[in-house]
């Protein structure tokens, strides 16, 4: 096994860096997981980065008792206050844009300035889904002229508890453009990361922590892509899945599974995640309520 | 109806009996058999098979109709995927004119439309005259108006369709149920299979007679009878690009497992078990009203039935005296007779469920009270039903029953009457009945159901958005948000 840099300074006065150890996010608080097992995580030359928890079911099903348990806070705030919070997100993200950047260039083998880019661009990615909290209602909801004496609106609603596969290449921008537009609109997450480049993932979890971000609203697992997305697919209080990590066989597999207590599925889609998103992956995790009312003296 | 021989003092109601006002049948001209509409033609089943539809009001047998067997899915398919190309290419000018067309067809054949329902389904006519049929009509109005303006649904510049659209639907609404299916896939620019339901097969064969005369491009919509294989035939083709079902929520969960992993876009909307709560404050006679149309329209037989009843302790005694006195009112019997308010359960199979559910019911404990009324000796029939004393934990309150049946709890704040009302795996309606507009608005946000009547209940209009929260489903049907599940957003 190959070791890392981790020394710094001229050759005579080397001094040892500080290495991270990576944790799993739950319910706002830093676990190692249940299994007690790592993986290793190497960059994209086969060097040795760091050990990533190897999340277990047990692990998954802790993520979804507190994602459920976070939902009815976050829902119910308003959607200023999510607005302020993801926006909180991406100041604090502003702030490491080089650790990230050092990250993604490790994780997908990208020259710095490549990979600063695409940190500068999950920045902006997440400050464009902030701004959605308290507009999206109005584009995706309104009034319906109903043919009858009826006060009739319809509005959109998180879907509830959502588990994310995030992108396996795109290890920022690609968790970014699916983690934002989950949550911006009030559904809570269990997150899976890239199996081969979790570490942006792990280090996102810090921002979030330190952000205002009540704890559960987002969950961070890292370990096997389909150990951990089996259960959560298969999950009875789980809402909804994006399959965005999933490769074909794994999605087919983990949709039919969904079908049990009718998931929300998002299917995995290009994989690009330069081109400005519209709608959709928001909509997606959004239902629509529709009250009616008589009107009369 | 009256005895003579009856003293009047003993039964009061009949002193005052309605004579028989029976609406004529004769405005229907039913063939003897039906075959499929494939590629703009009625033809038989490639195997030859047939079975018949009853009227469950009578179990009079009213046709036989072609049974659709996987070479006529194929076949269809095949018509609905050649007619997609020339289609989805008119201009929405054009196809606007189309459903205009067949929307006006359908108002002027409304009366022959609802006594063929009424017939084949055994809903009384005054609901088929006064809710399905105007409905029917005003979904193809309402979409016809989409087609040329497609631009301005929020999907993108310029959405395209998706292709052939199988459709599976329901026999408790047979041609609303058809009406949500086929006019948005039409509006929007796909071509239409559609199965309609075992027991109620014949108001989808008159469509596809209306769609003649109408003159629509043949292939653009084929109608193809038959039971759940058919459908599952139909769900499965390879050159299907969207699936759209209504029905129960285990068909759903197979539907959603059969199209998983393709690329088929996929809506359903499924069961209910609908929570319909009465504050103290409520105005308790509307509110009475409003429960009897919850659970009573169309003889329960809805998915977003109000079929929980969650009323306010204190009100408890007093709502159950007046819903129990209003429900002796009702008349139950011949569904063609224009002052029947409840009619026949449309098959047997499904009197069958009712039955065996409400017997769970008493077995498990809660109280079981009917409406005293006279049933048809012939037919499927079950009396209006209401169970007090139920435990949240009964099949009554989890399970669907799908029939003239109440369930009744209670509770005593609003917190418990959120908790009561969202403690079930469906989504699909609820209910609030108070004067209190704060708490109204307060219920609406808390309660996880896709449709929310606050005073009123089972309203439908094709503007307003229908579909079910959790495992009632998902998409939208009506309104602008029904047209995402039938377009490509680009």
């Amino acid at each position: 096994m190959s070791t890392p840099e981790n020394t710094s300074g001229t050759r005579g006065g080397a001094r040892l860096s500080v290495l991270k150890t990576y944790k799993l996010y739950i319910g706002g608080k830093f676990p190692r997981s249940e299994s007690g097992r790592v993986y290793e995580v190497t960059d994209a030359e086969g060097q040795w980065l760091a050990n990533a928890p190897l999340g277990s079911r047990k692990d998954a099903r802790d993520a979804v008792v507190a994602a459920r348990k976070a939902f009815p806070g976050w829902s119910g705030a308003t959607a200023y206050n999510r607005g302020q919070i993801l926006y909180r997100v991406a100041e604090m993200l502003e702030g490491r844009r080089e650790q990230f950047a050092a990250e993604v260039a490790a994780a997908e083998g990208l020259s710095q300035d490549r990979a600063r880019a695409l940190a500068d661009a999950a920045v902006d990615r997440w400050v464009w889904y902030a701004g959605w909290s308290d507009k999206i209602a109005q584009v995706l909801g309104g009034a319906n002229p109903v043919a009858g004496p009826f006060f009739n609106l319809s509005t959109p609603e998180p879907t509830g508890v959502v588990a994310v596969l995030a992108p396996q290449r795109c290890s920022l921008l690609g968790l970014v453009s699916v983690l934002a537009p989950v949550i911006v609109t009030g559904n809570t997450a269990v997150l899976v990361t890239s199996r081969t480049a979790p570490l942006p993932a792990l280090s996102l979890a810090e921002v979030l922590a330190t952000s205002d971000l009540p704890g559960g609203v987002v969950n961070v697992l890292s370990g096997d892509t389909a150990q951990l997305a089996r259960p959560l697919a298969a999950h009875q209080d789980v809402n909804a899945v994006d399959l965005a990590g999933a490769g074909p066989e794994l999605a087919a597999e983990l949709e039919a599974s969904a079908a049990e207590n009718l998931k929300r599925v998002l299917r995995p889609g290009s994989g690009d995640w330069s081109a400005t998103p519209g709608l959709e992956r928001m909509s997606a995790f959004l239902e629509t309520k529709t009250v009616w009312h008589p009107v009369g003296a | 109806m009256t005895e003579p021989s009856q003293p009047a003092a003993a039964a009061p109601s009949q002193l005052f009996a309605y004579a028989p006002a029976p609406e004529s049948r004769a405005v229907v001209d039913l063939a003897p058999s039906y075959g499929l509409f494939i590629d703009g033609e009625f033809r038989e089943a490639a195997s030859g098979k047939t079975f018949t539809t009853l009227s469950p009001a009578t179990e009079e047998v009213l046709s036989e109709v072609a049974y659709g067997g996987e070479e006529d899915v194929e076949a269809a398919v095949r018509a609905a995927r050649a007619a997609f190309g020339p289609w989805s290419a008119l201009p929405g000018t054009e196809r606007a004119k189309y459903l205009f067309r067949i929307a006006r067809i359908i108002q002027e054949r409304s009366r022959e439309l609802a006594v063929l329902e009424t017939l084949d389904n055994g809903k009384p006519i005054r609901e088929t005259r006064d809710a399905d049929l105007p409905l029917v009509a005003a979904h193809f109005f309402y979409h016809a108006g989409w087609a040329d303006k497609l631009s301005w649904a929020g999907l993108g510049p310029d959405p395209r369709p998706l292709g052939v659209a199988a459709q599976v639907i329901p026999w408790n609404f047979p041609l609303l149920m058809l009406a949500w299916k086929i006019a948005p896939a039409l509006a929007t620019g796909n071509t239409v299979v559609l199965k309609p339901a075992e027991t109620t097969p014949l108001s989808a064969l008159f469509f596809a007679d209306i769609c003649r005369q109408a003159g629509l491009p043949e292939g653009v919509v084929n109608i193809v009878p038959g039971d759940g294989a058919t459908g599952a035939a139909l769900v499965a083709h390879p050159d299907v690009a969207k699936v759209a079902f209504t029905g129960s929520t285990a068909v759903g969960r197979q539907i959603a497992r059969t199209v998983a992993g393709t690329d088929k876009r996929l809506t359903l909307e499924l069961g209910g078990k609908g929570a319909n709560i009465v504050f103290d404050d409520a105005p308790l006679d509307q509110a009475v009203e409003g429960i009897v149309n919850g659970i009573f329209f169309n003889q329960g037989q809805v998915c977003c039935a109000g079929s929980r009843l969650l009323v306010q302790e204190s009100v408890h005694d007093e709502v159950l005296d007046a819903l129990k006195r209003r429900l002796a009112t009702l008349r139950v019997g011949d569904p063609l007779d224009k002052n029947t308010d409840v009619g026949a359960i449309n098959s047997a199979e499904q009197l069958a469920r009712i039955s065996e559910l409400a017997d769970s019911g008493e077995q498990e404990g809660a109280e079981r009270w009917s409406a005293p009324c006279e049933l048809p000796e012939r037919g499927y029939w079950f009396a209006p039903t209401v169970f007090t004393g139920v435990g949240q934990a009964h099949r009554i309150a989890r399970e669907e029953i799908f029939g003239p049946v109440l369930s009744v709890l209670t509770f005593r704040t609003p917190d418990e009457a959120v908790a009561k009302a969202n403690n079930t795996p469906y989504g699909l309606s609820a209910g609030i009945w108070t004067e209190k507009g704060s708490r109204i608005l307060m219920m609406a946000d808390r309660l996880r159901a896709g449709v929310v009547w606050a005073n009123t209940f089972n309203k439908f209009d094709p503007a307003s958005p229908f579909g079910g929260y959790k495992e009632s489903g998902y998409g939208r049907e009506g309104g602008r948000h029904g047209l995402e599940g039938y377009l490509e957003h680009a």
